[in-house]
């Protein structure tokens, strides 16, 4: 067990490197100077040269890339060209509330796919497999950016419920568990769970009918063990499947969240990396997205050694 | 010489089969009806449209569904809605549909390509895949077109380049699979090249999931493809895509709230019709999910 895990992490480190590579040439795949947004237009020459001095852009570029890597490992991701703060004091703010309502989401979204999973799996070609598969398809085949936009329609505009942006009363970002900030929170994570039940429950609806399926069940039913029993044997199956898939939905939710927080104003990565975006706020984009890449992998990574202990059927080379 | 006179009874071909078993599948049918009429929609455009989609009148803004001339109403700058939601389907689809197609030619290549070599070929080229699966498809979608800039072009680039990695992968694998089958084999044997090997051999037995796959990545491409428009990132003003028609109605949120949400409609339908016509071909083709 600890020598797969090992070596899966050993396995990951070239892939890390790779994604850094990634996150750094994305940088110089933009259009024209990467100092376009610092400098004003009319910049003399020389300051323009002390500035591409300053932030190292007149070295060759492997040298750039490994000064970058060695100061990311060391938790400096740069300066944030807006706001003057550090990138990582950026992140670090806005990550939690990412995580906020994508650890939500992700809970409401295994929580339903695995009901209507369940469901349909149990009972296969009926009416109830058909709505509860009719669901799972509504989630993955939502644009869900339209959805929140339809919630924030009927709950914000029309009936007043749920405000309809923002992380607290006023656009205040001190964050607390209380009903008023709270309220803030439902609309965007239950947008954001229709992907990970549609998901969710397609998985586990398809686990349970193979499962069922299976020689087993029927040794089980034949020795006279009671449905709740048989049931027990369903879950324990499905369960390292359905976990995984969890885990990787909800670090697509993380890495994904742009779209959401964009409808919901919502201050997490998301709206970071968009204001970076249109700011041309290069190393606060580049950190942004190595950071959110990287937990994608080592969630991956945990996801994977996870399932292999729970599941010792699984045999990885 | 004598002639030999045969008379060859066919048998019911696969995909023959396969289109019969789809054709049972009611479901699947209507999906693909849908399909079919959006693509009609987007190639006929300019002769189904009542009026110009580019055209505005600033007398006649945000009129809601239903006005007298305008039957879904007008959007911000006073243009018909139908006509650019009828529009909008040309480039929605094009962006949908476009992206999945050169990922499938690109990463069906190198997953082939991959497959077959094994060894080190396989690992070079696979880890190199590996490397962009390992972005969440939206992130690294907003990453690429976020750097490159907003256009229609950029954008079809960076979908493109995010679909290539799970199309190779699929492709990889299916081609392992079949490379070690006794037939092949047989080929490589007899001296068969590796071209000819992969044509003759390889291909029809690949191709098909292959294809299906990617069939089930179009009605993800519209949903992101639409979704990069919205934030900006994609199609740019004026021309009409629903991406970018639910960004700029988004302001009249409070005052005409069905109006906003129609160009969503219109993104939600194809992506659901392509994801039903594509459960049901898969089911048809027998390929587990």
């Amino acid at each position: 067990m600890l020598a797969y895990a090992f070596k899966r992490i050993l396995f990951t480190l070239p892939i890390m490197l790779g994604v850094s590579v990634v996150c750094f040439a994305l940088v110089h795949l933009a259009p024209g100077d990467p100092l376009v947004s610092v400098l004003p237009p009319d910049a003399s020459q020389s300051i323009k040269e002390q500035m591409t001095k300053l932030y190292g852009f007149d070295r060759p570029y492997h040298e750039q890339f490994g000064r970058w890597v060695v100061r990311a490992v060391q938790g400096d991701l740069g300066t944030s060209i807006r706001t003057g703060r550090p990138v990582s004091a950026e992140i670090g703010k806005a990550v939690g509330n990412t995580l906020m309502i994508a650890a939500l989401a992700t809970f409401i979204g295994f929580v339903l796919g695995c009901l209507f999973g369940f469901v349909a799996g149990y009972f296969r070609d009926t009416w109830v497999d058909k709505s509860a598969s009719a669901a799972a398809v509504f989630g993955v085949s939502v644009p869900h950016y339209w959805l929140g936009m339809v919630l924030v329609i009927i709950f914000a505009a029309q009936l007043g419920w749920l405000p309809p942006t923002g992380a607290g009363p006023g656009g205040s970002e001190a964050w607390a568990w209380d009903w008023v900030h709270v309220k803030h929170l439902i609309l965007p994570a239950v947008t954001m769970s229709v992907i990970p039940m549609g998901i969710i429950a397609r998985t586990v609806r398809a686990l349970v009918a193979e499962i069922l399926s299976q020689e087993f069940v029927a040794g089980l039913r034949a020795k006279g063990l009671s449905e709740l029993g048989v049931f027990r044997h369903v879950v324990k199956n499905a369960a390292p499947t359905a976990l995984a898939v969890m885990g990787i939905q909800l670090g697509y939710l993380l890495g994904g969240s742009i779209l959401i927080e964009t409808v919901f104003a919502w201050p997490g990565t998301g709206l970071l990396l968009n204001d970076a975006i249109f700011q041309r706020d290069l190393p606060l984009l580049q950190g942004t997205i190595l950071v959110l890449a990287m937990f994608f992998v080592v969630l991956n990574l945990a996801v994977d050694v996870m399932q292999t202990t729970l599941d010792p059927r699984i045999q990885r080379a | 010489m004598k002639e030999i006179a045969t008379e060859v009874i066919r048998s019911p071909g696969y995909w023959s089969t396969v289109l019969r078993r789809f054709a049972r599948d009611p479901v699947a049918v209507i999906a693909a009806a849908v399909v079919l009429g959006l693509i009609l929609m987007a190639v006929f455009a300019p002769w189904l449209a009542p009026q110009d989609p580019l055209q505005g009148m600033t007398l006649r803004r945000l009129r809601p569904p239903g006005t007298e001339g305008y039957p879904l109403g007008t959007d911000e700058l006073g243009r018909d809605m139908l006509s650019r939601l009828i529009h909008g389907a040309r480039i929605s689809l094009f962006m949908g549909i476009v992206p999945v197609f050169a990922a499938l030619a690109i990463g069906a290549t190198i997953g082939i390509v991959a497959g077959y070599a094994g060894g080190w070929t396989n690992t070079l080229l696979m880890r190199t895949v590996d490397v962009f699966f390992a972005f969440p498809s939206v992130l690294l979608a907003v990453a690429l077109a976020g750097a490159m800039g907003p256009g229609i072009l950029n954008s079809i680039l960076a979908l493109t380049l995010v679909f290539v990695p799970p199309i190779a992968r699929v492709a990889e694998s299916v081609t392992t699979g079949v490379r070690t089958r006794d037939y092949v084999e047989a080929a490589r044997a007899s001296g068969a090249g590796a071209l000819l090997v992969i044509r003759k051999h390889v291909l029809g037995n690949v191709l098909g999931p292959i294809f299906v796959y990617a069939m089930s990545l179009i009605a993800v491409c519209m949903i992101l493809a639409s979704g990069l428009s919205f934030l900006g990132l994609g199609v740019k003003p004026p021309l009409p895509d629903w991406g970018l028609m639910l960004n700029t109605l988004r302001t009249a949120i409070y005052t005409q709230p069905l109006l906003c949400a129609l160009p969503g409609v219109m993104i939600f339908i194809t992506s659901i019709s392509f994801n039903l016509m594509t459960d049901g071909l898969r089911s048809a083709m027998d390929i587990k999910a």
